[in-house]
């Protein structure tokens, strides 16, 4: 059999899509291009606007404004059962009335596939899956993982050009959960259709994704690679959601080429500055900084805070250390296991170099729905 | 919680009373429907079956019973099919106004029969339905509408809407959903509902007292009458029947709930 | 953490869908107003207009003696009926919370299948067991003693109203006392109080919602009882029922039947706005537990 699918999945244009439930505003003015073919997770906290977004794009909520194309063609008013877009719910969704083979072959049996055709492909979703041995099961006879993955057979089955997957693997434990996102990466491959995936785990959408959307108040913060989130966040918010990191803020001042921060009575400086009116605040990843024992020399770092260790993680492939600054905050860096150890409590001197700070606008009043 | 033993003694017996009180005043009608005199006075005289007998020749009693069937039939579709749609409607709804119109259609189960018998026999009467089958079916209908609304809003409200949002995600439309995912869910509901309907309508008495007439008369009409006019023990044996028929069902049905499918819920 | 971000959403609620809930209930509305609606309005309008407008009928009804005792009779004969279902179906219901699932499915079924037994046949049954010539009457002959008058008593018609109206006591008052924590009541005794003191201070209180619910229904249903009395009832034990299907059958005065059938009715909506909100707040009082 030639295989019929598209080798590419469709691709997705969201143009100022906005949402308004009264005066909430879930969505308000999301564009993103979605490129045929790629996984794209939607990230951000609850209530961020992700979840709304893919409701949208499946059709399952109507748009206040904007547009929206899908494979070419907009689908703004075209109802949900007529967008050939599959759908997998963190609730499974599994009619428990029908049998496993019965609900993959549910959607192949409204689009008028003959019986021959349909056993084929039903069972070939199934074993993409790997749950070919269990068709004549019913829903509540499996377990989670086991019903996500025939409700994963279900929305494949009729080759729709994308697939939304809202926080498929929310309700299963971290075990099974990290099995689940290697098999999912597994039929994206092997698919080659367009994946939306829906998550508030930064891990899990670092793991699967081509490209990630921060959501943050029906927003989207940036899009980009992990890499690039990680490295290069364009605002506090995706700073502080994506990774491990540490804030310094203080009293600032900048001269034509460098930034200083004055935190405590001490003075920290970065090689950069910062455009516009906002007032700066410096991000560093945990690898960035070190830690060392008063009065060592520390050759190659620019500046030094000093403070107090809170909390030691053992990591195995190395620890993590909380270390309480002068004006209260804490700061969290990670040290590969061949460097010296610090004891709880122990005074110590925070290093980095200025240039392995980000410099980003403090929207503190993001803050409130992180932690 | 522990009681004394003497507590737990007197319990058990007044609640052994109350349960043959319950049942077994019913099953007096059993010995009184095998008597050999015509009479109702206990205890029975000799064994026949002539009341069974009168109950298949004599037209007056088959044709009632016959009549009940006919009647409680289109009823159980009719009611089953209206209470399915407006307990369906009530339940996508917004609250206040769900529970305002739920409160009016459950009301013919508060009105007390006879105010209501006399209102539709009024209105019959210039409307030419008193004795006419549609009357009845109209009348049971609407009396035994609650009792579908009631047993299809409890299937609804444990039934899973999002299951739909998944069948619509899949390509089905409004109706296809309803009839693949919807309808076989709530099914056991309006199950109920249909045997509730029929029930009412079979075993309903004071509305078809006064909308009855000598050419349309049901079962319950006409053992009223036969208990007023005479005491004639055909009574007695139709009783037998159904309380025979009523076990049979009762039974039936439970052992069919007790044999699900084990893939369902 | 933000609960603003709305869930799945059930349907696609696109705009014109909102009137598609209330289309779906129009063909039952559309028979309860022909056939509850319009006949209980023709019968309000008659006992206003017949024979000539105003409120004769009404001013009949409470000017008579004799309509006044039916009247105090009926509320007398369904209080009683009231009392004793709530004396007989307490322990029983009680019995069922504590029972296993075996014992408690037969008392189930002692309560559903006289429920579902047709109530001609069962108000049969009391005509036996209750005449002169009956069930109780050949016994206590048989076993020396005199006949007692049973039949065409408020007695008869208490006892066969009682059972035929029974489960709607016991389902409420069980559906209650199963959601009882009993272990408020160990609660209690580790507290120093009697098991009796217990029962009267925790159990019972926390019981009474089933009570009221129970209550009102079955007094509301026994205030409408037409069949029972008619059939185990005599001249000295007419419900108002009766008297309604007198004055239209028999005398053919629609006028005041209406007018008794409008008391009926007005009485009975008058106790369950009463009863409403009480019970509400107390099976919400339950609830929380």
């Amino acid at each position: 059999m030639k295989p019929e699918r598209q080798s590419k999945g469709a691709a997705i244009d969201l143009e100022s899509i906005s949402k308004a439930y009264g005066g909430f505003k879930a969505l308000d003015g999301i564009s993103l291009r979605i490129e045929p073919g790629e996984f794209m997770t939607l990230l951000g906290p609850s209530g961020s606007g992700k979840t709304t977004t893919l409701n949208v794009v499946a059709g399952f909520t109507d748009v206040t404004s904007g547009k929206l194309v899908v494979g070419g063609k907009s689908v703004v008013g075209v109802p949900a059962h007529k967008r050939n877009i599959g759908v997998v719910f963190q609730h499974y969704a599994l009619f428990p009335h029908m049998s496993v083979g019965r609900n993959v072959a549910y959607p192949l049996t409204l689009r008028g596939v003959d019986q021959a055709q349909r056993k084929a492909r039903v069972a070939r979703a199934l074993d993409m899956v790997k749950m070919g041995d269990f068709a004549h099961r019913y829903p509540s006879e499996l377990s989670g993982g086991q019903q996500q993955r025939v409700a994963l057979a279900r929305a494949i089955v009729f080759d729709p050009p994308l697939l939304l997957m809202d926080e498929p693997l929310g309700a299963l434990d971290k075990k099974l959960r990290e099995w689940l996102q290697l098999e999912i990466k597994r039929i994206h491959r092997e698919l080659g259709t367009t994946f939306v995936y829906v998550t508030h785990d930064q891990e899990e959408a670092l793991v699967l994704s081509d490209r990630i959307a921060v959501f943050n108040r029906g927003r989207i913060e940036q899009v980009g690679t992990g890499r690039e989130l990680y490295d290069e966040p364009k605002t506090l918010f995706v700073g502080r959601f994506v990774g491990d990191s540490t804030v310094l803020r203080g009293e600032a001042r900048s001269d034509g080429a460098s930034t200083a921060l004055r935190i405590a009575g001490e003075t920290v400086t970065a090689p950069r500055r910062i455009a516009g009116e906002a007032s700066p605040v410096m991000l560093l990843r945990p690898e960035k900084l070190a830690i060392r024992r008063p009065g060592q020399s520390a050759v190659g770092t620019t500046n030094r805070l000093p403070g107090t260790i809170a909390e030691v993680i053992y990591l195995g492939s190395g620890s993590k250390y909380e270390v309480r600054l002068a004006d209260g905050s804490t700061a969290i860096v990670r040290s590969p296991l061949t460097g010296e150890s610090f004891g709880l409590g122990e005074t110590v001197e925070l290093c980095f170099d200025g240039a392995d700070a980000k410099l980003l606008a403090d929207d503190s009043t993001a803050d409130a729905t992180l932690t | 919680m522990e009681m004394k033993p003497l507590t737990r003694v007197i319990l058990g017996l007044v609640c052994l009373l109350v349960a043959i009180w319950l049942v077994a005043p019913t099953l007096v009608v059993v010995p009184m429907s095998f008597n050999g005199n015509k009479s109702l006075a206990f205890p029975p005289q000799g064994f026949s079956w002539q009341w069974y007998q009168n109950f298949l020749t004599n037209p007056d009693w088959s044709s009632s019973f016959l009549n009940s069937l006919k009647v409680a039939s289109i009823v159980a579709v009719l009611a089953t099919v209206l209470g399915t749609l407006a307990a369906f409607g009530l339940d996508r709804m917004k609250a206040r106004p769900a529970n305002l119109l739920r409160m009016l259609m459950l009301t013919p189960m508060v009105v007390p029969g006879v105010v209501l018998a006399i209102g539709i026999y009024a209105v019959y009467l210039d409307a030419r339905l008193v004795g006419t089958l549609v009357g009845f079916v109209l009348a049971h209908t609407i009396l035994a509408l609650p009792f579908v609304l009631i047993a299809v809003s409890a299937s609804l409200e444990v039934f899973d809407r999002r299951l739909e949002t998944a069948a619509a995600s899949l390509g089905a439309g409004a109706l296809t959903t309803f009839r693949t995912v919807t309808m076989p869910l709530i099914l056991p509901g309006m199950l109920s509902g249909l045997l509730f309907a029929f029930a009412t309508s079979f075993d309903e008495i004071v509305v078809s007292l006064f909308i009855t007439n000598p050419y349309l008369k049901t079962l319950p009409v006409q053992i009223f009458s036969s208990i007023t006019r005479d005491a004639d023990p055909t009574v007695a044996a139709v009783g037998t029947i159904l309380l025979c028929a009523t076990t049979i069902l009762i039974g039936g049905g439970m052992l069919l709930l007790g044999r699900e499918p084990k893939g369902r819920q | 953490m933000s609960a603003l971000e709305p869930t799945t959403p059930s349907a696609p609620n696109r705009a014109g869908w909102a009137w598609r809930p209330y289309a779906l209930t129009l063909p039952a509305l559309l028979l309860l107003v022909a056939v509850i609606g319009y006949p209980l309005l023709t019968i309000v309008l008659r006992s206003l207009s017949e024979p000539q407008w105003g409120v004769q009928n009404y001013i009949w009804f409470f000017g008579a003696p004799v309509n006044l005792t039916v009247l105090q009779r009926t509320f007398v004969i369904s209080a009683w009926v009231t009392v004793v279902c709530a004396a007989c179906a307490y322990p029983y219901a009680y019995l069922m919370t504590a029972v296993g699932p075996r014992v408690r499915l037969i008392l189930v079924l002692c309560v559903l299948i006289p429920f579902w037994v047709s109530g001609v046949v069962r108000t049969l049954s009391w005509v036996i067991l209750l005449q002169d010539s009956g069930v109780i009457n050949s016994l206590l002959r048989s076993a020396g003693f005199d006949g007692i008058r049973l039949i065409r008593t408020q007695t008869g018609v208490v006892i066969g109203m009682a059972q035929v109206l029974l489960p709607f006591m016991i389902l409420p008052l069980y559906s209650v006392m199963k959601g009882i924590d009993l272990r408020l009541m160990r609660a209690a005794q580790s507290l120093g109080a009697r098991p009796s003191r217990a029962f009267f201070t925790v159990y019972l209180p926390l019981s009474l919602p089933g009570v009221y619910a129970g209550a009102i229904i079955v007094f509301i249903l026994a205030l409408g009882f037409y069949i029972t009395p008619a059939l185990l009832g005599g001249p000295r034990s007419t419900m108002l029922s009766t008297l309604v299907q007198t004055q239209v059958l028999s005398l053919l005065q629609w006028g005041r039947g209406g007018a008794m059938g409008v008391v009926l009715l007005v009485t009975t909506f008058v106790l369950l706005a009463l009863a409403a909100p009480v019970m509400r707040s107390r099976y919400r009082e339950a609830e929380r537990r």
